[in-house]
């Protein structure tokens, strides 16, 4: 591709409408209107003029801002199209997506799921909608910018008559005194802070220049964003996970190593009440029911000492003491810890009396730990207890057998054989809640529901983000680039003199009015006529 | 000119589609335990049996371990343990060692669960469920096959489903 050389001598890259140093038309097709398109300064945006290998042809697709607009329409289409049915993580685990949206949604659920909504924001096809659009930005910025900075750059004091006459902004005035005239303007232009550069007696007033920048600074500052969206992706960077631990217990955090153990001391779910707590809410407590004040769970962290493996008992070492709440997090090691679930009164512990039906009278009790039953309870005097089976969160399977459904003790049953001294080879009892079984007919002895222990289990999100300082630096670029674009212009005043003849020209990315008003300012007492809007006279 | 032009197009657009490949594979990825994959050092863990008798890992760094997660819960994993039984015995003798453990249940259930299906192979309860978080178990059942170095080299997610997937599974470990 050749490039073009220009009347003035400026070598110009090939696809360039006005010349990068004098401003002449060079395509003239291209510049056919009373005024320039001074977008990108008439300069060759190289998306659209090679087109030549595959590589140029995935550039030039990037490249266009029409593109690039219709890649966000749909993002945000499929953004809100994800926002119709909760997605699948929000679901109950009740049953499985492919029931759920159809049984809860009917048909449309079911489209809804077939068409992988569901899982919308990961999907791949919405991942590469959202890569599409930073690609898009990073090209279209290299293709505009470079382009820019060379055309302002080199751009010369002298500009051709015709540019200067198709400028917006274009006056012609004959003057005698053009010295002394120019001498007084330049003063003016100096305390309006224009950077003046003189060529052969004409004038290039600039200032602003740097505001041209702020769409390229802010597309930077995207780009850091989307590339800390991407770096949640690279392994240890981003942890989000949750953890129950059933108040007593102390259990590895996950993701850390195996280094970190966490023991729940209790779980408070505080409500307001409407006599306690401030008088003037009293009406709508009630009105409300229950109104959660305060989800705490005080909790003691350890550190692992020593190198003992999965599943051995670990050495802690008491790190912390601390009360979790809703969003004051645990902090350690770049881990926070959040309250965020709890499950109240699970059941820890059944107690049972060992009675004999006629006499209904306790011959012993036994305390079962829900979680760790013992085989065998003794209850002294000849009598005992077996457990043949535990059931803890029990249901009977589509064979009418007894099964568990999880290691959870919501629903526990059991399996007991009562060894007494009247019966050594013992009577067997199915007992569940509200309910007892006897499979070998009527026993004399029978087992008597007597209580229960519940503990309250928390549910704490193991957060680790270590992605987002860059989305504070790139925000904070972002909104730079977007001061630097909108708070300030980008103004140029052209003075030419030409025989006895003064040529003013104007141009400003935006904000036109503010322009005139300061033209009028400096011209202001000079002698030179003020500059027409040729768009206004239209 | 011509030439450098396509160059710098190439490398840029090269590093930005390198950059979306990239996070394409990892999203698909995420769910997986970057610690627990094919070729690397599978974790070691100390565990006991019912009758109390401590099992570690690294002991069995020699023979071959096929190493079986599983819950009297699950369904697929009652069904695929006649197989383990079964072949637990013979592939025993060609020094690979069945090892299964449980998720964490009540001493109780796992035992009635033993003797309901005659379980002879050494069967240790993960009760703090720390070995379960180490590997990454979910869901079950998983088989994970180590070879006589400690390496993983493969992971069966889900079901067993007859005595041919073990002789597969045992070739690939066998010392």
């Amino acid at each position: 591709m050749k490039e073009v050389k220009c009347e003035c001598g400026h070598v110009n890259p090939h696809g360039t409408v006005l010349c990068e140093s004098c401003g002449i038309t060079l395509i003239e097709e291209k510049a056919q209107g009373k005024l320039h398109d001074m977008r990108y300064e008439g300069s060759a945006r190289r998306s659209q003029t090679y087109n030549k290998t595959i590589i140029d042809k995935i550039w030039n697709f990037f490249s266009s801002v029409k593109v690039g607009v219709w890649l966000i329409v749909v993002t945000l289409i499929a953004s809100a199209l994800g926002t119709i049915l909760p997605q699948e993580m929000y679901i109950p685990t009740i049953m499985t997506p492919a029931e759920y949206y159809e049984d809860q949604y009917g048909w449309f659920g079911k489209l809804y799921y077939q068409l992988g909504f569901h899982n919308l924001y990961s999907s791949w096809w919405y991942l590469v909608f959202i890569a599409s659009i930073g690609v898009s930005l990073v090209i279209c910025s290299i293709d505009r910018v470079v382009p820019l900075y060379r055309a302002l750059k080199t751009q010369r004091v002298t500009r051709h008559d015709s540019f200067l006459k198709r400028q917006r902004l274009f006056g012609i005035t004959h003057a005698e005194n053009i010295d002394e005239t120019f001498e007084k303007v330049k003063g003016n232009l100096r305390a309006k802070r224009y950077s003046i550069r003189e060529e052969d007696g004409n004038i290039l007033a600039e200032k602003g220049r740097f505001s041209r920048w702020g769409p390229y600074v802010n597309h930077c500052g995207l780009i850091i964003f989307l590339i800390g969206g991407m770096l949640r992706f690279v392994p240890g960077m981003y942890i989000d996970d949750i953890v129950w631990i059933r108040e007593g217990e102390t259990k590895l955090i996950p993701e850390t190593d195996g280094q970190y153990y966490l023991e729940n001391k209790g779980f408070t779910l505080e409500v307001y009440d409407k006599d306690k707590d401030n008088q003037a809410f009293s009406e709508a407590i009630e009105n409300a029911g229950m109104v959660a004040k305060n989800y705490q769970s005080d909790v003691i962290l350890y550190k692992k000492i020593g190198d003992s493996v999965a599943g051995e008992e670990a050495k802690l070492e008491k790190v912390k003491e601390y009360d979790i709440r809703v969003n004051e997090p645990l902090k350690f090691e770049g881990f926070a810890l959040y309250q965020t679930e709890y499950k109240l009164d699970e059941l820890s512990s059944m107690s049972f009396n060992l009675v004999n039906k006629s006499e209904n009278e306790p011959l012993g009790n036994l305390k079962i730990d829900l979680n760790e039953p013992e085989t065998k309870y003794d209850l002294g005097n000849g009598y005992s207890v077996e457990i043949m089976s535990y059931f803890p969160d029990f249901e009977f399977n589509d064979d009418g057998e007894p099964r568990t459904k999880s290691r959870v003790p919501n629903n526990p049953a059991f399996v007991f054989k009562m060894l007494t001294p009247d019966k050594p080879d013992g009577e067997i009892s199915f007992v569940a809640i509200q309910q007892t079984v006897e499979p070998f007919g009527d026993n004399e002895y029978q087992m008597k529901f007597a209580g229960i222990e519940t503990k309250d289990v928390s549910g704490l999100t193991v957060r680790k983000d270590l992605t987002l300082w860059l989305f504070a630096v790139g925000g904070f670029i972002f909104m730079v680039g977007v001061a630097q674009g909108a708070y300030w212009n980008h103004r140029r005043i052209w003075i030419r003199r030409k025989d006895n003849e003064i040529w003013v020209s104007g141009h400003t990315n935006k904000n036109w009015h503010g322009l005139k008003r300061e033209i009028g300012m400096i011209l202001d007492g000079s002698g030179i006529h003020e500059p027409e809007d040729q768009l206004q006279d239209e | 000119m011509k030439k450098q032009r396509l160059i710098i197009r190439t490398v840029i657009l090269l590093v930005l589609g390198a950059a979306v490949i990239y996070t394409l594979y990892a999203n698909f990825t995420k769910d997986d335990n970057p610690e627990i994959e094919v070729g690397k050092k599978a974790p070691d863990f100390v565990l006991t049996d019912l009758n109390g008798e401590k099992y570690r890992l690294s002991d069995f760094e020699g023979k071959g371990v096929l190493l079986n997660f599983w819950a009297t819960w699950c369904p697929p994993c009652e069904r695929e343990m006649p197989y383990l039984e079964q072949q637990y015995q013979k592939y025993n003798d060609e020094g690979i060692q069945v090892l299964t453990i449980n998720v964490g249940e009540a001493t109780v259930t796992i035992r009635e669960f033993i003797e309901r299906h005659n379980l002879t192979f050494p069967v240790l309860n993960d009760k703090n469920q720390e070995v379960l978080t180490a590997y990454g178990v979910e869901p079950l059942p998983i088989t994970f096959l180590i070879d006589k170095d400690g390496i993983i080299k493969k992971i069966h997610k889900g079901e067993i489903i007859n005595e041919a997937v073990i002789a597969d599974m045992a070739k690939e470990i066998k010392p």
